[in-house]
């Protein structure tokens, strides 16, 4: 099974000819991963190493069956791109692009209510299901197919997580990263729900970090609704208050977002709650 | 980024939002000249830093006349502001506003923020004004109103009438409070603001609705769209460094530690950083390089996280997906030669082009540890400086 992505997913690559949307397409490809269209507005019947390029990601879901949409434009025309792709019926896009304005994010997220289509991301690294396909930036060759689903809120983080998990024999049915941003597409909640319902999933690790409250809401929903195990993370227990780590999310305010409060509220959940980021892999091993 | 509080309500002006009349000035004399400038009366004199708590801590005069304007703006500026906000170092006042004093009837407070589980913005407003907000929604929740407001229609003029009311505005009152809500949800939207604060808003003894003081934050990630909002940056009020790094696109921020970190993402520096702790030592700084990092990016990172003295070694935790491991080597070698690099290096690179990033590390004339995973990394430089001290 694995979520959201598989054999099945047909992706256009919105930004195909740009410097990381090239560099990446070729990525995906090379996992495995059906790219079945590029867009780039005005250069539309060019191609990309043999796949054709499009004005309109309309045209690449009616002319090559796209499904899922990788979204490498840049930041002051993303939101546009989001818009454009779910307008088209796209069911899944993963944005990549970092540096989008919170007031067009808004906009987006209100778009999308009423709508099918499934946002992951902005600001993230995208969604693999091992052995099956790659909508994103994460290099491929570190994962290993197998039970454990991952969901981060961090790029590279998660790729310390999955590497870890792989080095100890263990593999994973979907990892996503859902993004750094204030407003994000899938929450961990969402992620959550559908990891449940997976047949290849047995467990989860949740890696969190500093600032909001999607961890607390995680933690509400372990309690209340998810019977698998979940072994959790969270970045940012020397990061000081005030300060965004990077992240436009990630920002302790008004003594609201500690890490330590996330980690209490996860515990008493009844998650495991690794203290140390290098532990990870072991806790998970010792669950399953 | 953060701005002055005079220069919030420059902005908050040309929507129609009442502030009380008032001059910037850098001297005492330009203090003194702006007093008589404005109406006869009184005068308040506020020193303009980037942190709020300035009134306890002498940041905030009342005076009577444009003499003691030119007295008291001489003491402030210049002076070692310290404030529940600006830590024990404090902020050296260079700027201060020089404003009209207001009869004021009553104090209210009104905010504009992001709520993230809504992702929505929200009005909230409280008549609890001239506190901090955060303690009220801790202690009294039910003295906060809040309006929800949905992005494709924008505040409505009816949701900032039930606040007005909640609030306990009435007649003429009630409509000054309603377009000054909607004037600050316009300011908020058009300058792509993060953070629109407004305490206290006050109703004056003529019945007038004031910003007495204000406080806006600007959405970094929009500030493409208001290249004029440039001119507001104020880099005295930061960090130095951090400013020398965000020339170079880098995520920097200074930390009081010994061991200094650069990491590609944001999630992982900060792992990085809680693992040292967890090792016994602690980070020096945070030091994003992110997406798309170049030799030179990575260089001048490596010289940002060197200019701090108080750096005893070097953790380099770079995990290749966007970032190519071969770039960041070859950086991290550049850099070194550049400076003649005396402190010790670990570094520990995985991911895309890895082995290319080895090699070049290996045929480099430094001797960098290099590390082969997470743990590693860290127990290595902790043990390394704890040998060296």
């Amino acid at each position: 099974m694995s979520i959201l992505v598989n054999e099945d997913t047909r992706v256009v690559v919105q930004g195909i000819t740009g410097s990381e949307g090239s560099f990446h397409t070729r990525g995906m490809i090379e996992y495995g991963t059906k790219v079945a269209a590029g867009v780039t507005p005005g250069k539309g019947g060019q191609k990309f190493d043999g796949i054709d390029i499009f004005n309109t990601v309309e045209e690449a879901v009616t002319e090559k069956g796209a499904n899922a949409s990788a979204v490498f434009v840049p930041s002051p025309f993303a939101a546009d791109a989001i818009l454009e792709a779910a307008d088209a019926g796209i069911k899944l896009i993963v944005c990549i692009t970092e540096g989008i304005p919170t007031v067009d994010m808004v906009k987006v997220f209100e778009f999308l209510k009423d709508k099918k289509t499934r946002l992951i991301g902005p600001n993230c690294p995208g969604i693999i299901s091992p052995g099956k396909c790659k909508v994103g930036i994460m290099p491929g060759f570190i994962h290993k197919e197998g039970s454990i689903g991952v969901v981060s809120r961090s790029g590279t983080l998660t790729y310390e997580a999955v590497y870890q998990l792989t080095n100890l024999g263990i593999g994973q049915s979907t990892c996503i990263g859902i993004g750094g941003d204030p407003v994000v597409g899938l929450r961990f909640t969402d992620l959550l729900e559908l990891f449940q319902e997976d047949e290849q999933t047995e467990a989860v690790v949740l890696i969190g970090e500093i600032g909001g409250t999607a961890e607390e809401d995680a933690a509400e929903l372990i309690k209340n609704k998810i019977t698998k195990p979940v072994v959790s993370f969270i970045a940012g227990q020397t990061a000081p208050p005030g300060r965004r780590m990077g992240h436009a999310g990630a920002i302790i305010s008004g003594g609201k977002g500690t890490a330590k409060e996330k980690i209490e509220t996860l515990k008493k959940a009844g998650s495991v709650v690794c203290n140390n980021p290098s532990e990870i892999g072991i806790r998970v091993k010792e669950i399953i | 980024m953060k701005i002055h509080e005079y220069q919030s309500k420059e902005i908050l002006k040309k929507f129609g939002v009442l502030v009380p009349e008032g001059r910037v000035a850098f001297t005492p004399e330009e203090a003194e000249n702006a007093a008589l400038e404005l109406k006869k009366g009184r005068y308040v004199v506020k020193a303009q830093i980037h942190a709020g708590g300035r009134g306890k801590g002498g940041g905030i005069r009342l005076v009577s006349n444009p003499q003691e304007v030119k007295d008291i703006s001489g003491q402030m500026l210049g002076m070692k502001l310290v404030t529940a906000q600006t830590g024990s170092q404090g902020k050296i006042v260079k700027r201060i506003l020089i404003e009209e004093g207001v009869d004021i009837e009553k104090e209210l407070y009104l905010g504009i923020v992001l709520d993230r589980s809504e992702s929505r913005y929200v009005l909230m407003a409280s008549s609890e004004g001239g506190v901090e907000i955060e303690k009220i929604a801790a202690e009294f929740p039910e003295k906060i109103f809040k309006a929800y407001i949905d992005p494709m229609i924008g505040l409505a003029s009816y949701q900032a009438r039930n606040i007005g009311y909640l609030l306990g505005l009435e007649g003429k009152v009630l409509q000054k409070g309603v377009k000054f809500m909607l004037g600050l949800y316009d300011a908020f939207i058009s300058c792509n603001c993060s953070l629109a604060e407004i305490n206290p808003l006050v109703i004056t003894s003529t019945g007038e609705v004031v910003a007495l003081d204000t406080k806006i934050n600007l959405d970094d990630n929009a500030l493409f769209r208001h290249q004029d909002f440039m001119e507001l940056r104020d880099i005295d009020e930061e960090e130095p460094l951090e400013v020398e790094a965000s020339k170079y696109n880098l995520n920097y921020i200074k930390l009081d530690g010994t061991v200094g970190c650069m990491v590609n993402g944001a999630g992982l520096a900060m792992a990085t950083m809680d693992l040292i702790k967890l090792a016994g030592a602690m980070p020096a700084n945070f030091l994003d390089v992110g997406g798309g990092a170049s030799v030179e990016t990575v260089k001048n990172g490596f010289k940002i996280i060197l200019s701090d003295k108080n750096v005893k070694g070097i953790l380099i935790n770079i995990f290749g997906g966007i970032v190519r491991c071969d770039r960041v080597a070859q950086g991290v070698m550049d850099a070194a030669s550049d400076m003649n690099l005396k402190l010790p290096v670990v570094i520990r690179l995985e991911g895309t082009n890895k082995e290319q990033a080895e090699h070049l590390l290996k045929s480099s004339r430094f001797s960098f540890t290099v590390a082969s995973n997470f743990q590693e990394a860290a127990s290595k430089i902790v043990e390394i400086i704890n040998r060296e001290v």
